[in-house]
């Protein structure tokens, strides 16, 4: 067990807990600096996960700090990618110029979208973003001049400041520094008064206006901040992708963006980078798992028999590769976590920790959930 | 004038079938205050199943009908007995996300039973067609339009003059006390999923004939949210009449506006109904006394 | 000029008139009661003086200005708080940042300065955690200083709540039943503690209240109200002797 000895009211401030802490953090950013040289051929898949480690922020932003959900995020991510790519391909823009664009063109949109939310709550508020995000796709495939509608877009590497980041290695330092600064941004503005009035607005509207919380200024920030979080993912994503078209940012990339906050654990920072994690390694799991799984099956049933193995790997080998498999291994897990883990993977990372520091005196009953009866939420 | 009456006469057909996922969504919320993401996908479920009874197992399209209803039902019932009962008391949001998962597996299911092309159904009314003045009145459309109608005005009867039906709202306002007075709360829950899911099982079937069946036909449960709002989501005569108005309305915008707002018009009702009216036409607002 | 001043006022919800012309004054440094039965629409001016409803006719005056019509959020920002009779705390926060948002309405630094921490803001935050501290001295909450609200017993989130009114550094304090749900030693010591904000703090105080004990020891003037009408405007001992109020609701 460690105490946590506090001394000035400036050490409660800080971004970290206490030396130790940031050390450990310092030593997570030494193995990040050195793993492009250990794995070099996850190098794509790994600067997918910081790609979605800043959309997850900026959906735990909004969803997890202020309680607004929103199950059209995609749409934004679009935005900012074609935004981006319109700017530095088409305008010639240098790059960073050309990112802030973006990063500002989509807090305008999301000042847009969120203009709804300061009449309405709860579902309404959600139907209303995914109902933005159909039109909002609907434009990308109709405004040809810009996103070169239905045929789609190509998008050159990235070239910062006349530096050619187009090799994996450097495109992967490019990502991780983005999603460092989108998690000191975001670290700074939930220790200060922004950051509370977002958790205010979340648990009691009503206190909050008490309080003097502006709950119509507030709601747009965070919908501003969270969408231009979002703009600089799109305009990174365009370059990981290489080549744009409309139907990337369905609703389906929504549902997935939404299953990183649930999986990764609501209402921790923490939780949004292990969900993007999570949700950006998932299909290359999947894909070593099609291979694999077959192969095991067969192998154990073939303890009985040649032939009966040799059936049980046809069978089991058909199963997994069909297409439509892999959205319903998505929904799956989905369904699992909220069922038995609605604290998320940071949730359980707690309690894992928890465990340790308290040996051997932990209790399991310490996070169980109680009986909760429900409510009507009509009148919050 | 005939165009437009031709317009409208389908606007209304394809409006009643978001008008009926629409009142499964509005069935579930007045109940359970759950909005089910995946009501699109019971309706899914619903089509296949009937085409399986049909096509692979020769039955007649009415039993085939019934079977399909009747086992989409079920499993409405036994999803949330199992499933969606450990999720009540946690917040919306956690909900919505379970709804929206549990339709990615039945697609998916969808796609890994019955494979994931696009299958027609034969049906008594299909092809067939009377000539009134000068509009072309399809049969399929018609029976959707009366199947509505006559599934409406049962439900409508059940939910007013039933004690179930006033016990199910009871139960969604305030769960604990629905239990003191003796309601049995988890048996009212699944009766309502059942309703539900048979309502979407009967759009589907209908639906069938006139936009082919294939995994995706769920995604007509979002032109369907529109529907049930612009209705008023507490409303099950609104849930109709939004579905209805979606119909019309997004027809004649395919004839008369640009290419591409046919797709979106139902989208932007949908904003434009919560930015003015957010209640609907016969929703109604309700405040927290603090 | 009066400190707070409420004339005539009236609301309706749907056909039910819940206020029918009450009209009160409070001086700067008084405790005024307002006591009545369940329904009397006590909560009701509550709510109308922190802007959640819109009254349908008659004035607010505080401190010289009208205030019938400013947007709930300007209300801390002139100098009036309020407790509420069911507790609206933020559930999933800790006691200190219940706190801390009490300080929201003097908040100095802008977005951006937040969004970088820049050294202004690092001082105002320290600032606000030194005023925040002083009340959790004067409430004695130092020991659920970092205890998430969700697992504090009821008597503790009630003193949280009026500890979140005073962070807002009020003129005017509104404490809707402060005894409501506390035991009679915890009862005593709200006594004391709402003598000491008037005493002490200098802060306006204007209960509604049950708990006739407590109104009689700490009130310098009560209302009583019934049905939305005032039927009484006195000393505690003036008024818990009016035929009408024994009639009305104290029995007897």
């Amino acid at each position: 067990m460690r105490f946590v000895f506090r001394t000035a009211y400036g050490q409660d401030l800080g971004l970290f807990r206490d030396g130790v802490q940031r050390n450990w953090y310092v030593l997570l950013l030494l193995g990040l600096i050195v793993l492009p040289k250990l794995v070099p051929e996850y190098l794509v898949d790994l600067s997918l996960v910081f790609i979605y480690g800043l959309c997850g922020l900026s959906l735990m932003v909004l969803a997890g700090y202020t309680g607004l959900v929103s199950l059209g995020h995609a749409a934004f991510l679009g935005v900012g990618a074609y935004a981006h790519v319109y700017f530095t391909q088409t305008l010639g823009l240098p790059w960073v110029v050309s990112v802030a664009l973006a990063a500002a063109l989509t807090a305008g949109a999301g000042i847009l979208v969120g203009l709804p939310a300061l009449r309405m709550t709860g579902v309404y508020l959600t139907i209303a973003t995914l109902a933005f995000a159909l039109i909002i796709q609907e434009v990308f495939a109709r405004w040809e001049h810009v996103t070169g509608g239905l045929k789609g877009r190509a998008v050159d590497k990235a070239v910062v400041f006349g530096v050619h980041l187009g090799g994996d290695v450097a495109f992967y330092f490019l990502c991780l520094a983005c999603l460092i600064g989108g998690l000191w941004l975001t670290a700074n503005l939930l220790r200060t008064p922004t950051g509370r009035a977002w958790v205010a607005i979340r648990d009691s509207e009503i206190a909050a206006q008490s309080m003097g919380v502006n709950l119509a200024v507030y709601k747009t920030i965070a919908f501003a901040y969270s969408a231009a979080l979002m703009g600089v993912a799109g305009a990174l994503f365009a370059h990981h992708v290489g080549f744009l078209a409309p139907d990337i940012f369905s609703v389906l990339l929504s549902i997935q963006l939404l299953l990183m906050v649930v999986v990764g654990g609501l209402g921790s920072l923490h939780g949004g980078v292990f969900g993007a994690i999570f949700v950006a390694l998932l299909p290359v799991a999947i894909a070593q798992a099609r291979d694999a799984v077959p192969a095991g099956v067969g192998r154990l049933v073939g303890v009985l028999g040649k032939g009966a193995g040799d059936a049980a790997f046809a069978a089991t080998d058909r199963f997994v590769k069909q297409p439509g498999l892999e959205p319903g291994i998505f929904g799956l897990i989905l369904v699992l976590f909220i069922l038995f883990e609605p604290l998320g993977i940071y949730g359980r990372w707690l309690k894992i920790k928890l465990f340790f520091s308290t040996f051997p005196l932990y209790k399991h009953a310490t996070f169980r959930r109680q009986k909760a009866y429900m409510r009507s939420e009509r009148l919050r | 004038m005939d165009i437009v009456l031709q317009l409208v006469l389908n606007g209304i057909a394809v409006g009643c079938i978001y008008g009926l996922v629409a009142l499964g969504f509005v069935l579930i919320y007045k109940a359970t205050e759950l909005v089910n993401f995946a009501q699109g996908d019971f309706m899914m479920l619903g089509a296949f199943v009937c085409y399986m009874f049909v096509v692979w197992y020769g039955f007649g399209y009415w039993l085939a009908f019934a079977l399909a209803i009747a086992a989409v039902a079920v499993f409405g019932a036994v999803l949330d007995a199992t499933i969606l009962r450990r999720v009540l008391g946690q917040p919306q949001f956690a909900v919505v996300m379970l709804t929206i998962g549990l339709g990615a597996i039945f697609r998916s299911f969808a796609s890994i039973t019955w494979g994931s092309e696009i299958y027609t159904l034969p049906t008594p009314f299909s092809a067939r067609a009377t000539r009134v003045g000068g509009v072309t009145v399809s049969h399929e459309y018609v029976s959707i339009i009366v199947g509505t109608v006559v599934l409406c005005a049962v439900l409508f009867v059940f939910f007013r003059r039933t004690r179930v039906g006033v016990a199910m709202q009871a139960a969604s306002q305030n769960q604990l006390a629905a239990y003191y007075m003796g309601i049995p709360v988890k048996r009212m829950f699944s009766l309502i999923w059942a309703i539900s899911a048979g309502v979407a099982a009967i759009a589907g079937v209908l639906l069938a004939p006139v936009s082919l069946i294939d995994i995706n036909l769920g995604f007509l449960g979002l032109k369907a949210f529109a529907a049930a709002v612009l209705g008023g989501f507490g409303s099950i005569p609104g849930a109709l009449v939004g579905g209805v108005t979606i119909g019309v309305i997004e027809l004649l915008s395919g004839a008369y506006l640009p290419h591409g707002f046919k797709d979106v018009a139902a989208y932007v009702v949908l904003l434009v109904v919560l930015a003015l009216r957010p209640q609907g036409m016969f929703g109604t607002v309700g405040r927290k006394k603090v | 000029m009066t400190f707070f001043a409420a004339e005539n006022l009236e609301i309706n919800f749907g056909g039910i008139k819940a206020l029918d012309g009450v009209s009160f004054t409070v001086e700067q440094g008084q405790v005024f009661t307002i006591i009545g039965p369940n329904g009397a629409g006590k909560t009701t001016i509550f709510n109308l003086i922190s802007r959640i409803y819109d009254p349908t006719g008659g004035r607010l005056v505080f401190a010289g200005e009208d205030v019938t019509r400013v947007p709930p959020h300007e209300i801390a920002r002139r100098g009036i708080a309020r407790t509420f009779q069911n507790i609206e705390l933020f559930e999933h926060a800790t006691v200190l940042q219940n706190l801390l948002l009490g300080r929201h309405a003097h908040r100095g630094s802008r977005f951006l300065q937040e969004l970088f921490f820049l050294p202004g803001v690092r001082r105002q935050e320290l600032a606000h955690r030194e005023k925040v501290e002083a009340v959790i001295d004067f409430l004695d909450l130092q020991t659920h200083r970092d205890s998430l609200i969700a697992n504090l017993p009821y008597g503790v989130r009630k003193v949280v709540e009026m500890a979140r009114a005073l962070c807002t550094e009020p003129k005017l304090l509104l404490l809707d039943e402060p005894s409501s749900g506390l035991s009679v030693e915890e009862t005593e010591g709200m006594a004391f503690w709402i003598q000491d904000i008037r005493t002490l703090l200098g802060i306006t105080v204007l209960m509604v209240e049950h708990n006739m004990s407590l109104v009689g020891t700490v009130s310098d003037r009560v209302l009583a109200l019934n049905y939305g009408r005032p039927i009484a405007l006195g000393t505690a001992r003036e008024v818990q002797e009016h035929p009408d109020v024994i009639k009305a609701y104290l029995g007897g």
